[in-house]
């Protein structure tokens, strides 16, 4: 088994060796790594997509709109994740941010996830009519089984979750009235002398 | 009073950090302090009467064990070489996490020997080989067997039977990655894993010698007497691999040299210091003087280094012992700011260590903060503007910002990996070919570089602007937000200059490790000495803090 310190380093050599600077690859390599790590098919994507690039050229995205115009030829998933990082702060105000055609999506995934976490916020990705939450760079979850990644997204529609509960106040107050049988009721005597402070603080 | 931590402009020249030397603050040192009360053992021992086969040996506490499983093996003399481009060595290793069991033993049996081209797995920690010091092992069996004790001369020119030649980690090879062990308290500091391996190859040193001498001779053979095992350490040989490890982990290097530089801004601010503290300070400063007088190097870079540092020393005991009043206020002050007057760079760093010896209170919470979670730094904080970048650089690299790079000699060298031995190496630019791969570790020229491009672009203009048009920056824009928190993640010299001597980032890492007696061998690689003097394994539950300065050959 490859360590995730192996795979971090070789994709970050392999990447400079395709022609992205330095510090580019360094973003990559973390996020092949974060993909090995969840279980996603980061090398073999990566992998597929450098060789594909000796043949093809792809185009890249540096400035992220809410609507992005079709591209003649698939957006690179590294350059379109190194400026989604780079431009979340401003991108979490969009509403929804639309791509298409969008080469080896998985790869892409890494960079929103980690972009999750920066701006603190859960963030969901429709992917052709499939479902992924990346969870604050915690965890990615999806209903695309893994051997079925796409090399290509058609259509992408990103939004960001705010921060609200996902459970009716219902709910919350029903567990919360259980977890009040861990308490004591208070005597008079327990009111006086359990807290250590006085009962008035008028002094 | 109130004393500044040192400037990183001073403190993070490659002079001055390859004059750093061990200290309370040294990974061996706190490795043997936290693991003193673990049990120790030898679990297996399975050579022959030539020292030839398997052995394993064990640190255990409650339910953790860590176990070392070693494997000598007959190599031929011409096959002996501390280079990495080696392929056998006298004896491979590795830290295994837990009991190994046969199965264990075995498969690490195939694959530890042959070191990178072998594949580990999540259960080993750590890996390592070594080569005898033939002339030394050989004498060593020789006297013993004889009913002798080795010649202390001779020992003492080398200080070791053993001298490992690399001991890797961190997911190496399929070795465990950090992540993995990282919420082991017993492990929180640097290095640890790698400092154990290194002690218990140092005891299966001696267990070795002892068991051939016995074996050429078991009427008259005797073991060699504790007293010389204990002088005895493990050496090292170390090349260009160490470097870039500096330039590559930076928030940890900073963690390195402030914890240090805490220490010695704590100890100048003690206002009256004990009778006790001071005699045990002068003490070690005196002791110490064994260890620069046994100190032998071919290297006249060294020898010069080595010479000025005894003279210093000396000069310095005089003025303690005739000129200085221990009872004064803040002495430590006055002590480190008449260094700074009188002596040279080496002396300075070499006596801030020892100034370390008496104060356990202030060393050990330091200790603990000598790692790094260095991901939690990682990110660029892209919507800062391009003024913002800019005053960090004048503020955090004012020297390297006067560097000419358009001169020839600051830009003669390139960092690269060999394609053979995937190692890192150092050429001359306009000499060698190969430059167009240089490694991302000429950072003073790229943030000069950086620093140039930003003085004509828009102030407010945010970074991820600024990197659509820059991306063969990003590496440096990403140091330049680590600096602003972390003073002291960045050598502040140039590291591909004319004049560079690599084996100064060489030093400050094994100073940190502990080790002794550097011995340049070039200008790129040296040997080292690790644990000479340290306690033996049955003695750690009760050693001599100051055993460092305390050898005897």
């Amino acid at each position: 088994m490859k360590s995730l310190s192996e795979i971090e380093t070789t994709v970050k050599r392999a990447t400079k060796a395709s022609g992205y600077s330095w510090g580019v690859a360094e973003e990559t390599a973390k996020c092949v790594r974060l993909l090995e790590s969840f279980g996603l098919p980061g090398i073999k994507h990566i992998n597929k997509y450098f060789s594909q690039r000796k043949e093809n050229s792809f185009q890249n995205l540096n400035l992220i709109l809410e609507k992005n115009q079709p591209p003649a030829k698939s957006y690179c998933p590294i350059i379109l994740g190194v400026s989604f990082l780079d431009q979340s702060k401003s991108l979490e105000f969009l509403k929804k941010i639309e791509l298409n055609n969008v080469a080896y999506p998985s790869i892409f995934l890494a960079f929103v996830s980690r972009a999750s976490e920066i701006i603190g916020k859960k963030i969901h990705i429709n992917l052709d009519k499939k479902e992924i939450i990346l969870n604050l760079n915690l965890n990615i979850y999806s209903n695309i089984p893994n051997n079925e990644f796409p090399s290509i997204a058609n259509h992408l529609e990103i939004s960001f979750l705010e921060n609200i509960d996902n459970f009716l106040e219902e709910e919350w107050k029903n567990l919360y009235k259980l977890s009040e049988d861990t308490f004591v009721e208070e005597s008079e005597s327990l009111k006086q002398g359990g807290a250590g402070a006085g009962l008035t603080d008028n002094d | 009073m109130q004393v500044e931590l040192r400037d990183p402009n001073t403190i993070m020249k490659l002079s001055r950090l390859g004059s750093f030397h061990q200290s309370k603050l040294s990974f061996l040192r706190s490795f043997l302090n936290e693991f003193k009360d673990w049990e120790y053992k030898q679990d297996l021992f399975n050579l022959d009467e030539n020292g030839y086969g398997e052995a394993v040996y064990s640190f255990r506490k409650d339910k953790r064990v860590y176990s070392l499983v070693c494997f000598a093996n007959h190599i031929k003399d011409e096959e002996r070489s501390d280079r990495v481009i080696a392929t056998k060595w006298d004896a491979a290793f590795t830290l295994h996490d837990g009991v190994p069991g046969k199965k264990d033993i075995e498969r690490l049996k195939n694959e530890v020997p042959k070191q990178e081209v072998g594949r580990l797995s999540y259960k080993e920690l750590t890996l390592s080989r070594a080569n005898k010091s033939v002339r030394l092992f050989n004498h060593v069996t020789e006297s013993l067997s004889q009913g002798l004790q080795p010649d202390l001369n001779l020992l003492s020119k080398v200080g070791y039977l053993y001298r490992t030649t690399a001991v890797y980690g961190s997911g190496k090879f399929g070795l465990a990655d950090r992540f993995r062990i990282k919420n082991r308290e017993e492990i929180n500091g640097p290095f640890r894993l790698e400092m154990m391996l290194v002690y218990l190859v140092r005891q299966f040193t001696f267990d070795q010698v002892n068991h051939v001498a016995y074996h050429k001779n078991p009427k008259k053979a005797v073991k060699l007497d504790e007293r010389i095992s204990k002088n005895l350490g493990i050496g090292n040989s170390t090349g260009l691999g160490m470097a870039p490890f500096i330039v590559n982990h930076p928030t940890l290097l900073n963690n390195w040299i402030l914890s240090r530089e805490i220490a010695l801004k704590k100890i100048r601010e003690i206002k009256d210091v004990n009778k006790n503290d001071s005699e045990l300070f002068i003490d070690c400063v005196k002791k110490s003087l064994t260890n620069i007088t046994s100190w032998n190097t071919d290297s006249e870079y060294q020898k010069n280094k080595i010479n000025n540092l005894l003279k210093d020393v000396q000069k310095f005991l005089k003025f303690i012992e005739n000129n200085f009043d221990f009872t004064r206020e803040y002495p430590f002050n006055s002590i480190y700011e008449w260094l700074e007057q009188e002596t040279c760079e080496e002396c300075i760093e070499y006596v801030v260590s020892i100034m370390m010896e008496p104060y356990s209170e202030i060393t050990e919470p330091l200790v603990k903060e000598m790692s790094s979670e260095e991901e939690k730094y990682f990110n660029i904080p892209a919507h800062r503007t391009v003024e913002d970048l800019r005053n960090i650089i004048e503020k955090k690299y004012p020297n390297i910002l006067e560097i000419n790079f358009e001169k020839k000699e600051n830009n003669q060298n390139f960092w690269f990996i060999s394609k053979n031995k995937e190692e890192p190496r150092l050429a001359d630019r306009f000499e060698e070919h190969g430059s167009e791969l240089e490694q991302p570790l000429a950072i003073a020229r790229d943030i000069k570089k950086l620093y140039e491009i930003l003085l004509v672009s828009k102030n407010s203009q945010t970074v991820s602007d600024f990197l659509i048009k820059n991306s063969d920056l990003r590496h440096v824009i990403r140091r330049v937000f680590i600096v602003e928190k972390f003073p002291y993640s960045e050598i502040q010299d140039n590291t591909i200059g004319k004049n560079i001597m690599p084996i100064d980032m060489l030093r400050l890492k094994l100073s940190f490790f502990g080790a002794l007696k550097f011995d340049p061998r070039s200008d790129k690689w040296l040997r080292i000495c690790m644990f000479q003097g340290a306690p033996l394994s049955h003695e750690l539950k009760n050693y001599d803090e100051q055993w460092v300065y305390k050898t005897k050959i």
